[in-house]
């Protein structure tokens, strides 16, 4: 289903959003990111029918949402704390929503239903958890009994808000396989709020960059990091040398440069990105351990007060990387001069 | 050092406390002997009106609850220009002195007021009979019940609303499938509270009704017209019917909150 948002404005006093315009294509999973107060929850909030809206319309293809109240929607939504019902087994938990989908609306039997419900539950692995109470239950947990209870109503849309941020580091990775799962099998729409890049690039396709109430920049991911529109987006993507590349064990091949990275892909991956401040240029090939090295020409040179920024060119690639002044004065890289590039495998990170 | 010294004061004021409270009761519970209350229970006099106050207290409290729920609910939901006002309005019961409220609610039910005579041609008699008890209790009872269900109400997340509401399930389904569940031990708590409030009301009730006598009223009479002795079985057969009935009220409605008490680790 296409989510389609036009002109947009919500007015809580203190707080406003404002000419929202965004359109989520059929089966996407969309990322909004930004910094903490820029309104991402307030537009959740806001698609959902919980805050009024002031002005504009929401369309779900052609259907006009926006006057519906939440229940008629067809938009579900996964808070940050989950908000799972405690006085409900994690089986009452995610049946709810079905006892008030009549069969007229939804075009469901209670077979069907049923059916959804008994496909959910392995695919998040919540077999075993049916009849515990969610209190006993930990983040993880909580978390994918609140996605089976929002899909089992088979929404148009799914709203998640910051689904992985609350959760160990070390289940992030696992339940980032189980959203991209659940989305190919759900082929609902998914717009995910979040702050963390590795999130929107590893399961995203498109996003948008929201502050202080409006839409800063929408596109696909690779679009926003590579080519920033906006000062405060640029500030906020924050990591540059961003490449898409294909993957061959710990080689990363991006056009024609090949990339030495320090461990195997993770499934799914596609992009690496390297932080300025890990690139090392020098005049001269560097003897060291360095396992990636290229030369390229001075492209760009941008004063910062205390550091430089230099775009280096290697081959078809653009990188960027910083310097200090003293370094600046040491190596004076003038425009289309010769210089090395170099970086360890480790400061390689994947998407 | 000063630290102990300090623990010690409140244990020992806590300790008075306590004392001042369990003390007169314990005296009461243990003054009347065994045949005078037995013999008390048998007396048909005594056992109407402890029914009697106990049908009307436990009436007050149903109507409180009916009635009083939407409004615990708006005030814990909902902001609104006058909330304080509504919400000291609310309050007022508790603070007006007991005759007071006795001689409000006759002035408006008592026969030198259109409305007082409109019922009684109706053949709706207030003064004097259960229904006027009924709505004394309610009047005072009812700043007890909304306070505990709006508490219970405030302490629901909206968010388990609204993701309720996004599941397809409309405002009243909501309050009927989350919120309520979720607050009925606060509404419980008040519906428990109000009743104890209403049953031990006497100074409104005995200017609507002195007869029929509630418990407290009868006590009151026997303490004038016999003295101590005669007052005392009445108002401990009052105290453990009343025992009874709460206790089993917190066993009844409290069953439904295993979740409360499983493994909150």
């Amino acid at each position: 289903m296409t989510l389609r948002i036009e002109n947009l404005a919500v007015d809580l006093g203190q707080f406003k959003l404002k000419d929202i315009n965004l359109t989520l294509e059929t089966g996407d999973f969309f990322a909004l990111m930004g910094p903490t107060g820029a309104g991402k929850s307030v537009l959740l909030e806001a698609l959902v029918g919980l805050v009024p809206q002031s002005t504009g319309e929401i369309y779900i293809d052609e259907r006009r949402i926006s006057n519906l109240p939440p229940e008629e929607r067809g938009i579900g939504i996964v808070y940050q704390d989950y908000a799972l019902f405690p006085h409900l087994s994690v089986l009452g938990n995610i049946r709810y929503g079905l006892r008030f989908q009549s069969r007229a609306k939804s075009g469901r039997s209670n077979a069907e239903n049923m059916a959804v419900v008994d496909d959910l539950i392995p695919l998040l692995g919540l077999g075993h958890l049916l009849h515990r109470y969610p209190t006993t239950l930990s983040g993880g947990e909580q978390q994918r009994v609140a996605l089976a209870r929002a899909l089992v109503v088979k929404p148009d849309i799914l709203l998640l808000d910051e689904p992985l941020s609350a959760l160990d580091p070390n289940f992030r990775q696992e339940l980032r396989t189980h959203l991209k799962n659940l989305h190919a099998a759900s082929g609902a729409t998914f717009l995910m709020v979040t702050h963390d890049f590795s999130e929107a690039l590893s399961l995203a396709q498109h996003a948008a960059i929201m502050a202080s109430g409006r839409l800063e920049q929408s596109g696909t991911i690779e679009d926003i990091f590579r080519r920033p529109q906006t000062a405060v987006v640029a500030d906020f993507v924050g990591m540059k040398n961003l490449f898409k590349v294909e993957f061959s064990d710990t080689k990363a091949f991006c056009e024609a440069v090949e990339f030495r990275v320090s461990r195997g892909p993770e499934p799914g991956s596609g992009y690496i990105a390297i932080r300025p401040e890990d690139l090392i240029l020098s005049k001269s090939p560097l003897a060291s351990s360095l396992q990636n090295s290229f030369s390229g020409k001075v492209s760009a040179v941008r004063s910062h007060g205390f550091f430089y920024e230099i775009d280096l060119t290697v081959k078809s690639l653009t990188f960027t990387a910083v310097i200090t002044n003293h370094a600046f004065f040491d190596l004076e890289p003038a425009i289309d001069s010769n210089f090395f590039l170099s970086f360890k495998a480790t400061a390689v990170h994947q998407f | 050092m000063r630290k102990e010294s300090f623990l010690w004061l409140t244990l020992i004021s806590s300790f008075v406390v306590l004392l001042f409270v369990t003390v007169p009761l314990l005296r009461m519970l243990t003054a009347p002997s065994l045949a005078s209350l037995w013999e008390t229970i048998r007396d048909p006099e005594v056992y109407r009106s402890i029914w009697l106050s106990l049908y009307t207290g436990i009436s007050a409290a149903a109507i409180c609850f009916v009635f009083g729920t939407p409004l615990a609910y708006l005030l814990a939901r909902s902001e609104f220009r006058g909330k304080k006002l509504v919400e000291a309005i609310v309050d007022l019961p508790i603070v007006i002195p007991h005759p007071v409220v006795g001689i409000a609610l006759l002035g408006l039910v008592g026969k030198n007021f259109w409305l007082g005579r409109l019922m009684h041609e109706l053949g709706l008699q207030i003064v004097g009979s259960p229904a006027g008890i009924i709505m004394v209790m309610t009047f005072v009872g009812l700043p007890f019940y909304l306070q505990a269900a709006k508490e219970g109400f405030a302490s629901v997340s909206p968010r388990l609303e609204s993701v309720s509401r996004s599941l397809g399930a409309s405002m009243f389904s909501t309050f009927i499938h989350v919120t309520f569940p979720l607050a009925w031990r606060s509404i419980l708590s008040g519906i428990i509270m109000c009743c104890a409030r209403a049953i031990s009301e006497f100074g409104a009730v005995v200017i609507i009704a002195y007869h029929p006598m509630i418990a407290p009223v009868l006590m009151f009479e026997r303490f004038q017209s016999f003295g101590l002795r005669y007052s005392q079985p009445v108002a401990v057969w009052l105290i453990v019917v009343c025992l009874l009935l709460f206790l089993s009220l917190r066993l009844v409605g409290g069953s439904s909150r295993k979740y409360e008490t499983r493994g909150r680790a």
